[in-house]
């Protein structure tokens, strides 16, 4: 088996607010291997976006990480100094949003932000930085890159700007990239576009991503492996043709049965009543279980922790594994 | 056949940008030209890319916009030749219900008001009648009496878009205008919006314009679709020959663009180059020339016609012939 490049282990994150401490991750573990495109799903608030911010040690205030490792290649980036966390983020991890717009800046142009950030990481002077730039952004299929380095953010659509995000990340050797819902504000035809570039970079340069989103299509079209969340807890785990051919968990079920198919035109679908637990008093147990139709005492009093049930394929979930199946 | 419920003929809104010191006066081309026919008891299903009308098109059928040029017949009638007082009466036979229920429904009025403010306009109901009827529509979108007097920040996106169709079906309408109503919403409360509106329009007899980007809701919820792009529609027909017989390049790339949520679905992609031009000065001719892989010298120079290709299959390019 492979290292992993990056192994996130029982990572918690709290957000202390006036209203009482609302526990956004609870205990969160995965793998990422060199070369794979791990999907990370989940609905709204359940914590997809502070995993990834959490990555790069980025998790705004009032938020912060109160438990677990986060390891880079072996080494722990939360027991690092500040000046090491911040060389590896942008450098080696990188990360890129969901509104490209408003992560670049407007009043300065694609090639001065690009130079600034290659200058920052990599001792180069500014012409040397200028071709580096523009050799990035041939190499995302930017055409005439010398041309966009001029110009400003504005100029550019939607898909052409979260092409640059994936440059600038790229342009410092980046191995880990965080992909945060990348294509949730671009077009179907751009998003198609975006995600040919991602599953490109993965064979090309062996790019690791962590692809966060909330829509399955996304996923089943480029993931390898994927990651259902649930309340800030990883509640199934495992390739993605398992995920969507021998689904296991309920939650990961409704979901799948939540969304519209040519097959089922015609019939209602299938809805998971009530609503996301939440964040500041979760339910006792397993977190699911106060929509879960096939909770049971147990349910309601233990958490399940996330077990092998098929080969990579991880649920946490009572009704399958050890003496629960009985 | 069944006579039309709405119909739009021509129907045009162009927005001038007036010119200032430095540049010149700018038209843009939101929508353009278009006809479109809505028959009884159907699901009218609007989709395109962001930009292309699709939203103007649902406005200028209720007035909310005023179009440029064109009809819209509402049951024969058009709607554009209305004075202010017959357009007012008539608005209670068409509603509209918008994406993000947040913005829409006002943050200083109760359910009761929210849901009771159709009535209280165009009905004598007051008081005890009005907040009785008010129940009865909670009730209709799985709401009830507790939540009368409620404010919206006390609801759940789901349950904020559940007071917005009862606001809408408050009137009885005949034609209620979907935009967009469950892009802000999570799958699994999508589903369940997705459900309701399917129940009141069989219990109603409601007729739905269903506008939205997301071609899988499209699919599942409509019986014929209008694929728009920039300002014009390109290519009308049933669900099916949208998806499975599209005549249309661009109907063909957008559906297949689509992701699908099946990882052994793989198929023939047609990935488009480019993105949507600016719809302040559109290509000439056919409008998605540059991004076609198909097409024609003719296609840069003039505008196609709409060619019926059996059974009401209307397309708008110059590769389809009759």
């Amino acid at each position: 088996m492979k290292e992993p490049l990056i192994s996130v282990r029982d990572l918690r994150v709290h957000f202390r607010t006036y209203a009482g401490v609302v526990h956004a991750l609870n205990g969160v573990s995965f793998d990422l291997y060199p070369g794979e495109i791990l999907g990370l799903v989940g609905e709204t608030g359940c914590g997809k976006s502070v995993t990834g911010l959490a990555l790069l040690g980025l998790v705004p205030p009032p938020g912060e990480v109160v438990g677990g490792e986060i390891r880079y290649r072996g080494q722990n980036l939360l027991s690092l100094p500040p000046a090491q966390w911040q060389a590896l983020r942008g450098g080696k991890i990188a990360m890129i949003f969901q509104d490209p717009a408003a992560a670049l800046n407007p009043v300065f142009t694609v090639g001065e932000q690009m130079e600034l950030v290659i200058r920052r990481h990599r001792r180069m002077g500014r012409d040397a930085a200028r071709r580096q730039a523009a050799e990035v952004l041939r190499s995302v299929g930017m055409p005439e890159p010398e041309r966009i380095l001029e110009t400003y953010p504005h100029e550019l659509s939607g898909g052409m700007q979260q092409r640059v995000m994936i440059a600038m990340a790229l342009s410092c050797g980046a191995e880990v990239l965080v992909a945060d819902e990348p294509t949730t504000a671009l077009d179907v035809t751009i998003q198609a576009q975006i995600l040919d570039l991602l599953v490109d970079l993965k064979r090309t340069r062996g790019l690791s991503i962590l692809l966060i989103t909330h829509n399955l299509g996304v996923v089943a079209e480029t993931c390898d492996r994927v990651a259902v969340l649930y309340a800030g807890f990883i509640v199934e785990m495992g390739p993605t043709g398992a995920i969507f051919q021998a689904v296991k968990h309920p939650y990961t079920q409704g979901l799948l049965a939540a969304i519209p198919r040519p097959s089922r035109r015609g019939n209602p679908l299938q809805a998971i009543p009530g609503t996301v637990p939440d964040g500041l008093q979760p339910p006792p147990g397993c977190l699911f279980h106060p929509r879960c139709p096939f909770a049971w005492d147990r349910c309601r009093q233990e958490r399940p922790a996330l077990l092998e049930v098929a080969d990579g394929h991880q649920v946490a979930c009572h009704l399958y594994g050890g003496e629960a199946a009985r | 056949m069944t006579e039309p419920l709405v119909q739009a003929r021509q129907l045009t809104k162009h927005y001038v940008l007036r010119g200032g010191l430095f540049s010149r006066r700018q038209v843009i081309r939101a929508l353009h030209w278009v006809d479109l026919t809505v028959y009884p008891g159907e699901t009218f299903g609007v989709v395109g890319e962001s930009g292309c009308g699709k939203t103007t098109l649902g406005r200028c059928l209720l007035r909310l916009v005023e179009p440029t040029f064109g009809e819209v017949l509402f049951r024969g009638e058009d709607l554009l030749r209305l004075d202010r007082e017959t357009l007012r009466q008539r608005r209670r036979y068409f509603q509209m219900v918008f994406q993000n229920p947040y913005l829409s429904l006002d943050p200083r009025m109760n359910v009761l008001h929210l849901v009771g403010e159709p009535l209280v306009t165009h009905t004598d109901l007051r008081g005890q009648a009005l907040a009785d009827r008010v129940v009865m529509l909670l009730e209709r979108v799985g709401l009830s009496a507790d939540h009368l007097y409620r404010y919206p920040h006390e609801f759940s996106g789901g349950q904020l878009q559940r007071i917005a169709i009862a606001r809408a079906l408050a009137l009885n309408p005949l034609f209620v205008v979907l935009d967009e109503p469950t892009s802000a919403l999570d799958v699994s409360v999508q589903a369940q919006i997705l459900n309701l509106l399917k129940e009141l329009q069989a219990e109603l007899g409601l007729t739905y314009l269903f506008i939205s980007h997301d071609l899988s809701v499209v699919q599942h919820v409509s019986d014929r679709i209008a694929v728009m792009y920039l300002g014009r529609v390109v290519e009308v027909s049933t669900t099916e020959r949208i998806f499975y017989d599209a005549r249309h390049p661009y109907t063909q790339a957008l559906v297949s663009s689509t992701p699908i949520p099946d990882p052994q679905a793989r198929r023939a992609r047609v990935i488009l180059q480019g993105s949507v031009p600016s719809p302040l000065n559109p290509p000439p001719g056919c409008s998605f020339h540059p991004r076609c892989a198909q097409a024609l010298p003719l296609c840069a120079t003039e505008e196609p016609r709409w060619v019926d290709v059996g059974d009401g299959h209307l397309v708008a390019c110059h590769r389809v012939s009759g």
